[in-house]
């Protein structure tokens, strides 16, 4: 299999996670981002994924994961039990979004969360020019089928961030295969952040 | 294939009992030095009917420990000569099958207190060569599995690959690792609970009553005059409706007449009546009045809630807890009582629901997702964290 094969989403949380880190993924939904993880990284993983088929295939993985939802999936955990908590592509299915991060951010040393982006440029257009809810590449869904129930841009996040008084340690922004550096709120599709809580001064909690 | 050769082939399957394992037969312990029971009584000799299934490896790291549920016994797999049908989880056990008897050696231990062989309330005492009856000392779930774990020593196996089972099964697997975590490398509990709840206890109440007020009962003392079958036949009955779910009554029996009609009588007219009649009548065959009465109070006495399921700190054991969506006897929610305790404790483990429609039957019939999952799980167990398959997620360099 070549480098190619693997999600350039994933390829950047790949690249961030230390080996032998302990990693859990809500909604990790089949399982290919932990496999890499526990395989190439021997981190120790843990998934948590709503439906059934996609557990049965983590588990023919060799994965561990709960059945459970985003929202109370990190209920009982004790703090600081894992050293990232991954966030991906699935913060905008959740309704308290914010209770989850905060959440995370008890649960995991560092969170990392990745999303589509709103604001980028085809979906300005569609919205501006052709009147209608936007569809793109990283935001395939029409209104009435959407899973999504949040939208934010790149923009926002970062806003968002600073008035939870979340550090964000790196960012990376994507356009398919193409990580991007300028104008990212207008030309990526999708971006991964890499937070730490407020009292973190970027050291790592020790194991 | 050809036509003529397959229907052949399939009538000869009807015709003769099958089973990939063969013919097996159940095997006896018997060990002199006493338990010490929960209650604080001693209970000796005591003997306990095993089956085993595959060949231990010569460094015995492949045995698994499946144990039965309320009604079961050590033929979990195989066939006893001149039964038609093989034991209660050949579907599961065998070459091939999840708990792959080409690979593992996988034992299946029936309970003390129970009548299949091991000593319960229908053996004789030593004190009096009769049947204990009630003179049999009150057991827990802690004491059946004290009594298999000396099973296991016997064996010669200081670590299970794997304990498993569903319902009082899945009871005894919790127990397993609350007992004796070191001994288990993983555990599989399936359709059960740290801990009855008042429905549950009050089912088990209503069924015992059934039981006891029978005059045939006889304060337990029947042995000479005869079962309490009446009793006994309505106590199954009562578990029969709670093992089902409405879909599965529904889909099963719907409204539908045993005999076309309607006969204005307290005969059987639907067939729900008919199949519960029948399976109590079955049921007094079989089984021991008060072997009922005591293992549902050992079901009732278990509560490893609030940490006494991981107590100490280096549990390694590894879970697979599943449950179903339609088992309303033991709710999926007394499975996620599990799996916070695990979270708790940060043990590898996974948890899913499966949506079976069968009620708490499922643990027995729904073998696609118990499949899906027992395998891989097992083999994961097996191999160690080596064992990653290669599939998905590709390649990074």
């Amino acid at each position: 299999m070549s480098a190619d094969t693997v999600r350039p989403d994933h390829r950047v949380i790949f690249e961030w996670i230390e080996p032998g880190a302990r990693v859990l993924d809500l909604g990790c939904g089949h399982g290919n981002l932990l496999a890499l993880l526990a395989r190439e990284k021997k981190a120790l993983v843990q998934g948590i994924e709503l439906d059934e088929k996609a557990i049965y295939e983590c588990v023919d993985k060799g994965l561990s994961v709960y059945q459970g939802d985003i929202e109370t999936g990190l209920e009982e955990y004790p703090d600081h039990c894992f050293d990232y908590v991954i966030l991906n592509q699935s913060l905008q299915e959740v309704r308290r979004a914010s209770f989850v991060l905060v959440e995370a951010l008890r649960v995991g040393n560092r969170v990392i969360v990745g999303f589509p982006n709103f604001a980028h440029w085809s979906a300005r257009v569609s919205l501006c020019f052709g009147g209608r809810a936007p569809m793109t590449p990283s935001l395939p869904y029409r209104w009435y089928d959407t899973p999504n129930v949040r939208f934010l841009s790149i923009a926002d996040f970062r806003a968002f961030c600073g008035e939870m008084e979340f550090t964000v340690e790196k960012a990376a922004f994507l356009n398919g295969q193409e990580k991007i550096d300028f104008w990212p709120n207008l030309r990526a599709l999708g971006a991964v952040f890499l937070l730490a809580g407020k009292n973190t001064k970027g050291g790592r909690t020790e194991r | 294939m050809d036509t003529i050769f397959k229907s052949e082939r399939v009538a000869a399957a009807e015709k003769a009992p099958q089973s990939a394992l063969g013919f097996v037969e159940t095997k006896e312990f018997t060990f002199a030095e006493p338990l010490t029971l929960e209650s604080g009584e001693k209970l000796g000799p005591v003997t306990l009917a095993y089956e085993t299934y595959g060949k231990l490896d010569c460094d015995k790291s492949n045995a698994i420990l499946v144990l039965q549920a309320l009604s079961g016994d050590a033929h979990a797999a195989g066939l006893h000569k001149g039964d038609k049908d093989p034991g209660w989880w050949d579907d599961m056990i065998g070459p091939g099958k999840p708990f792959d008897t080409e690979r593992y050696f996988v034992i299946c231990s029936n309970v003390i207190g129970g009548c299949k062989g091991s000593t319960g309330p229908s053996s004789p005492n030593p004190l009096t060569g009769k049947p204990y009856g009630t003179n049999f000392p009150f057991i827990t779930i802690g004491d059946m599995v004290q009594a298999q774990r000396r099973l296991i020593d016997y064996l010669g196996i200081d670590r299970l690959l794997c304990v498993a089972g569903g319902s009082m099964g899945g009871m005894q697997a919790l127990q397993w690792v609350a007992s004796y975590p070191r001994r288990v490398r993983s555990a599989i509990p399936i359709a059960t609970a740290l801990k009855h709840s008042p429905q549950q206890i009050a089912f088990n109440e209503v069924i015992r009553q059934a039981i006891m007020a029978d005059p045939a009962w006889r304060d337990g003392d029947y042995y000479a005059t005869g079962q309490p079958e009446k009793g006994l036949s309505v106590a199954r009955m009562i578990g029969h409706i709670t093992f089902m779910s409405e879909k599965s009554m529904e889909q099963k029996f719907s409204r539908r007449l045993k005999n076309g009609e309607l006969g204005f009588a307290f005969g059987a007219d639907f067939e729900v009546e008919g199949y519960l009649r029948y399976r109590g009548e079955q049921f007094v065959k079989r089984f021991d009045a008060n072997s009922y009465l005591y293992i549902t109070k050992a079901m009732d006495y278990l509560d490893l809630s609030g940490g006494k399921l991981i107590s100490g700190k280096e549990v390694d054991t590894r879970f697979l807890v599943l449950s179903f969506l339609s088992d309303w006897l033991y709710p999926s929610h007394q499975s996620q009582d599990i799996v916070r305790q695990l979270k708790r404790k940060q043990i590898d483990a996974t948890y899913c629901e499966l949506k079976s429609t069968w009620g708490h039957d499922a643990f027995l019939v729904e073998l696609e997702g118990l499949s899906a999952l027992i395998r891989p799980f097992l083999e994961k167990t097996y191999l160690g964290p080596a064992g990653v398959k290669g599939k998905g997620g590709g390649h990074v360099r």
